[in-house]
């Protein structure tokens, strides 16, 4: 039925012609999907605390996000007499930047063409890259500059503390972050995002899904944990959302800004999520695998998937009060890194001797 | 080709000027800044290299965990701008013997420089298509853990030492 609704937009057939389109299409659903998290956020957080949430603006409130983007567009930019002119206007570039690079090596879908729309079949992924795990840790690593540069650069205590706080709280999850990704990559024996989807197609016993999530029981369901945890604290989401505490910081790293530059945090942050979602499904979910649904309609279950963790992004914000900053150290250094290197270790030991 | 040399060049440029501004710099948190710039260029040219582990590697340890320390650190103490006009010509940086042994390590640096330049074509003869990209990671694990196990353990003993010592530097005095 898709096929035949398709058959006459039929583009011309040139790979980089649908590859720059896939790179297009990419790069403004994600801006979308932060516009839609924000609509979501609300929504959700109404529904928990029985509000009704944004519900003048268009249908249910559906054009709410739009109304936001405007009046962000029409604000006017502030900055601090005492900011530092070039760092203050480069953090937010480096935030976003940053969280866009980071899907890049992600997959969201299996190698189509588009029921035979495009005569060669077309990898749903901006860069299948052979080392695309480390690829996604070292950017989003790197995404951290824009959060700290931010502090320190606008020259104001609630931003410099904000800041700090930012990247001492990343330093300590990505330690229990890198050591769950390894214990997938041991697993799967390779680094390549599409290759360990792949490897978790079928099903144990008849059943239960192959996925990494259900690995080697209970040691992928650990490290699957541990890798959601780190993400939610990597994303400086509540209840590890330290560097915007509002109650002692103001708004943290981004008190000083305004307008677009604001904008753009806020949607590196919403973006952060849909990417570390979005990582979560491909390495411990099954990525686009799932009954019922054929290979090629794959990023439906892709799609419901990342719905789900975001969901549960949501869930944690709405119903968990933020812990005390010294219970976030503690967590991190004290019960995350040692959980996840034991977890490693057995892993590890598991596919030496049995070769998993 | 083209394509690739101009890449080559552009990764270049960042990471030369990138590395010139850390030193020409006077304000600490642009340093910072600089040479987390130059190490984005060094992991381009990693990558036409065709060494992607090493590429990535070189993001995460260096851009991603040592320098968000330096910055975390050049923010905490609230390094302030090293102005020219304030140096301090009587600090001991400044005496014959410090500027001295620094002459003769610059030198020597130079002279190793030239000695690799003047023995460039010999070394690019040496290179052939030895290292196969697709499974470069398999291979280098395996070759760090058994060809040169010596000099990786040698090595995380030395890391093992620095950190130490720097704890022990750091601790409570007394008690």
């Amino acid at each position: 039925m898709l096929e035949t609704l398709m058959w006459p937009l039929r583009p011309p057939q040139n790979w980089w012609v649908a590859y720059a389109t896939l790179v297009g299409v990419l790069f403004l659903a994600l801006q979308i999907s932060a516009a839609v998290m924000v609509y979501f956020e609300r929504k959700v957080s109404a529904w928990m605390q029985q509000r009704y949430g944004p519900w003048l603006v268009g249908p249910a409130g559906l054009l709410q996000p739009i109304a936001d983007i405007v009046k962000l567009f029409f604000k006017e930019e502030l900055q601090p007499k005492a900011a530092d002119k070039l760092l203050f206007s480069l953090a937010p570039i480096i935030s976003v930047a940053a969280c866009f690079v980071a899907f890049a090596p992600v997959p969201f879908g299996a190698t189509t063409t588009f029921f035979g729309w495009l005569d060669e079949p077309l990898a749903l992924q901006v860069a299948d890259l052979n080392v695309g795990v480390l690829a996604f840790f070292a950017v989003s690593s790197v995404g951290v500059y824009g959060i700290v540069l931010a502090g320190w650069a606008s020259n104001s205590k609630y931003s410099l503390l904000g800041g700090l706080r930012s990247s001492a709280q990343m330093i300590s999850y990505e330690l229990a972050y890198g050591m769950a990704l390894a214990t997938i990559v041991l697993l799967a024996g390779s680094m390549s995002f599409r290759e360990i989807v792949d490897a978790q197609a079928g099903y144990y016993f008849g059943m239960i899904p192959r996925w990494n999530v259900f690995a080697v029981f209970p040691f992928g369901l650990v490290a699957f944990l541990l890798f959601f945890t780190a993400g939610v604290a990597e994303t400086n989401r509540a209840p590890f959302d330290f560097p915007e505490a509002e109650q002692e910081l103001v708004a943290g790293y981004h008190t000083e800004y305004s307008s677009m530059r604001f904008a753009m945090f806020f949607m590196a942050e919403y973006i952060n999520m849909v990417t570390v979602s979005a990582v979560a499904v491909n390495l411990f979910l099954g990525g686009w695998h799932g009954p019922f649904l054929s290979p090629a309609y794959g990023w439906i279950w892709f799609l419901i998937k990342l719905a789900v963790l975001l969901f549960i992004y949501l869930w944690l914000r709405w119903t968990l009060p933020r812990v005390r900053y010294d219970q976030l150290m503690t967590l991190g250094w004290k019960v995350m890194l040692p959980l996840a290197t034991v977890n490693l270790l057995v892993v590890a030991a598991g596919v030496l001797a049995f070769g998993l | 080709m083209a394509f690739d040399l101009l890449l080559f060049y552009f990764f270049a440029a960042i990471t030369v000027v990138g590395s010139l501004l850390v030193v020409a710099q006077r304000n600490p948190v642009y340093s910072v800044v600089s040479i987390v710039a130059a190490f984005c260029g060094l992991s381009g040219l990693y990558v036409l290299l065709e060494a992607p582990f090493v590429a990535v590697v070189q993001i995460i340890i260096y851009a991603g965990a040592i320098l968000v320390l330096f910055l975390f650190t050049v923010m905490l103490l609230n390094a302030s701008r090293e102005d020219g006009a304030e140096w301090d010509r009587s600090h001991p940086y400044y005496r014959p013997g410090p500027t001295r042994v620094g002459a003769v390590l610059a030198v020597m640096l130079l002279g190793q420089l030239a000695w690799v330049v003047s023995r460039l074509p010999e070394l690019r003869a040496g290179v052939g298509d030895a290292a196969p990209a697709a499974s470069s990671v398999r291979l280098l694990g395996r070759v760090l853990f058994t060809d040169y196990l010596f000099a990786f353990e040698v090595t995380s003993i030395l890391i093992i030492a620095a950190m130490v010592g720097a704890v022990v530097l750091a601790g409570k005095k007394g008690s």
